[in-house]
C-alpha cells in the first residue's frame, strides 16, 4: 500500500509564468498533485485561477516555467501528442460547454469518437449509461441541454468529462451559479468520483463549501504566487491577514 | 486623428481576415476530413435555404418583369421582355440577390452559431476533446457555403424566370414554351459561366466572414450580437465588390 509521502505525481507546475500586457497574472507559480488527490485552488475573481488550468490543459501557452502531467512537458509536446495527453485529463468548463446543437448523447459520444479510439457501438452504449449512472441522469440521454436545469448540465458536463476515463481531473469552478442544495451535490459527486476512480483533481474554486468538503490541500493563489499550501483546517487556523480574510 | 485610428483598424481587421483565410487555404486539404460534418452543413445551409431562396427568387422574377414591361412598351419592344428579363436574371440579379439573402439567412447564423460557441468555452471543449475546432466549424462550413450557394443561385434563377413567366403573362399572352425560347436563344456561353463562377467567390465570402466573425467573436452575448450583425454587414459588402472585380475581369478576358 502507498503512503502520502511515495505517491505518483500526476502534474508538477513549476514556476509558471503568464502575463496579459502589464498584468501579471502567474509568477512563479509552483505546486504538485499526486494520484488519488484533490486541490483545491483558491483565489480571488480575476486571480488568474482559470488561466492556470488552461495552460496545464494547453489552451494558452505560459510566458515561462513547467508544466508536467504524467510525466511528459506540456509546452514540449506537438499537438498529437498533447491529444493524446488529453485524453487522460477531464475539464469541466465554468460553463459547462455543452453542445448546444447536440443531445445529451452526442454529448457524451463526441469524446469518445474523436480521440481516435475505436469502440463498437454497444461498447460506447455501455460508457454513456455508465457515466449518466454516475451523475445519476441516465432518464436524459436524449434530451437537449436547453431543457436541462443548471445543476443537470452541469452534472451532464461531469458525465461528459468522466467518459474517457480521466487520470487527472480539472473543474473550473465546479459550484459557481448553482444554489446551495446542488452545489453540494456536485461536491459530492466529485468526492465519490475521487474515490470510485482514484483520479487526481484540480479544483479552481472560491466557494468556501467546496474549499472544506473537497480539498485534501488546499493552494492559495494570490498576486500570482502560491501563497500557502496546506490542509483546509490548517490555513482556516491561519493567522495571516492574507489568508485569514477567505476564511472570515 | 479618429480616422487615422479607424483607417488603422480597418487596415488591421483586413489583415486579420487574410490571416483567416489563409489558415483556411492551409488547412482544408490536410487531413483528418470532418465529412460527416461537412454533409450536415451542406444539408442546413444548401436544403433548408431552399425555401427562402426560392421564394425570393419568384418574387424577384415577377416584379422586375412587372417593372420592366412599361418602358419596353414604350420603346415599342414588349416582345423582348422574356430576352431582356433573363439576360438580366442569370447575368446579376440572380445571383447578387441570392447571395445577398444567404448572407443575410446563413451568414448570420453561422457569426451567431459560432460566437455563442466561443462565449460558451464550447470551442475550447471542443479542442480540449482532441478536435480541431478550425477543421469542424469552420473548415465545413466554408466548403459547405461555397458549394451551396452556386446550386442555390442556379434554382433560383429557374424560379425568378418563371416569376418572370408569370409576370409576362399577366398584362400580355405568352406561352411557356415560347418564353423559353426567348429566354434560351438571348443567352450565350458568355452570361451563364462567369455569373455562375462568380457564385463559388460569394458563397466563398459569405462562409469565411460568417466564421471570421463568430469565432472572433468577444466575451459576453453582446458579442454574438455584434459577430451576427457584422457578418451580414461586411459579407453583402464583399458580395458587391466580388462582383464588381467580375464584372472587370469578365470585361478584360473579353467575356462581355
Amino acid at each position: 500500500m502507498q503512503t502520502e509521502t511515495t505517491k505518483e505525481i500526476v502534474l508538477q507546475v513549476s514556476k509558471l509564468k503568464k502575463r496579459f500586457g502589464n498584468n501579471i497574472v502567474l509568477d512563479d507559480f509552483s505546486f504538485e498533485l499526486h494520484r488519488n488527490e484533490n486541490i483545491v485552488v483558491l483565489g480571488k475573481s480575476g486571480s488568474g485561477k482559470s488561466v492556470l488550468i488552461k495552460c496545464i490543459i494547453g489552451l494558452m501557452k505560459p510566458e515561462d516555467g513547467s508544466i508536467i502531467i504524467l510525466g511528459k512537458e506540456v509546452n514540449e509536446m506537438n499537438a498529437e501528442e498533447l491529444d493524446k495527453t488529453r485524453a487522460k485529463i477531464g475539464f469541466l468548463f465554468q460553463s459547462n460547454a455543452l453542445y448546444d446543437s447536440m443531445t445529451v448523447r452526442e454529448n457524451l459520444e463526441f469524446p469518445l469518437r474523436r480521440h481516435w479510439i475505436k469502440h463498437k457501438k454497444e461498447e460506447i452504449n455501455q460508457i454513456i449509461n455508465q457515466a449518466l449512472s454516475d451523475v445519476k441522469l441516465t432518464h436524459t440521454i436524449d434530451m437537449m441541454p436547453s431543457e436541462l436545469s443548471g445543476g443537470m448540465r452541469k452534472r451532464i458536463a461531469l458525465a461528459r468529462t468522466l467518459i474517457l476515463k480521466p487520470e487527472i481531473i480539472l473543474y473550473d469552478e465546479p459550484t459557481t451559479g448553482l444554489d446551495p442544495i446542488t452545489a453540494k451535490e456536485i461536491i459530492q459527486l466529485i468526492i465519490e468520483i475521487k474515490n470510485k476512480y482514484n483520479t487526481a483533481s484540480l479544483i479552481i474554486s472560491h466557494d468556501m463549501n467546496c474549499v472544506k468538503l473537497a480539498s485534501d490541500l488546499v493552494v492559495m493563489l494570490i498576486d500570482g504566487k502560491c501563497y500557502a499550501n496546506d490542509t483546509y483546517s490548517n490555513l482556516k487556523n491561519s493567522q495571516d491577514k492574507n489568508i485569514k480574510q477567505f476564511f472570515e | 486623428m479618429d480616422s487615422y485610428i479607424n483607417a488603422g483598424n480597418f487596415l488591421k481587421e483586413v489583415g486579420e481576415i487574410a490571416r483567416f483565410t489563409l489558415k483556411f487555404l492551409i488547412t482544408w486539404f490536410k487531413p483528418r476530413y470532418e465529412i460527416k460534418e461537412f454533409f450536415k452543413q451542406c444539408y442546413v445551409i444548401g436544403y433548408k435555404s431552399l425555401p427562402l431562396i426560392g421564394l425570393t427568387g419568384f418574387i424577384m422574377g415577377l416584379v422586375l418583369t412587372m417593372q420592366l414591361r412599361p418602358s419596353m412598351v414604350d420603346y415599342g419592344v414588349e416582345s423582348e421582355l422574356p430576352a431582356i428579363v433573363g439576360i438580366a436574371i442569370i447575368r446579376e440579379i440572380g445571383p447578387v440577390i441570392t447571395a445577398l439573402i444567404f448572407a443575410g439567412k446563413i451568414g448570420s447564423s453561422i457569426g451567431a452559431e459560432l460566437g455563442s460557441m466561443k462565449v460558451t468555452e464550447q470551442i475550447d471543449a471542443m479542442e480540449v476533446s482532441g478536435t480541431n475546432p478550425f477543421k469542424y466549424l469552420v473548415v465545413s462550413r466554408v466548403l459547405a457555403t461555397t458549394l451551396m450557394l452556386p446550386i442555390l443561385a442556379i434554382l433560383s434563377d429557374a424560379i425568378s424566370l418563371y416569376g418572370a413567366y408569370l409576370g409576362v403573362n399577366i398584362k400580355g399572352e405568352t406561352s411557356l414554351q415560347l418564353f423559353w425560347i426567348q429566354v434560351i436563344d438571348s443567352l450565350s456561353f458568355n452570361d451563364v459561366i462567369p455569373a455562375f463562377i462568380k457564385t463559388y467567390f460569394f458563397g466563398f465570402a459569405v462562409g469565411i466572414i460568417g466564421c471570421y466573425k463568430g469565432y472572433n467573436s468577444n466575451k459576453g452575448t453582446e458579442g454574438v450580437g455584434k459577430s451576427a450583425n457584422a457578418a451580414v454587414v461586411v459579407a453583402s459588402v464583399l458580395i458587391f465588390i466580388i462582383d464588381l472585380l467580375a464584372v472587370q475581369i469578365t470585361d478584360l478576358l473579353g467575356y462581355n
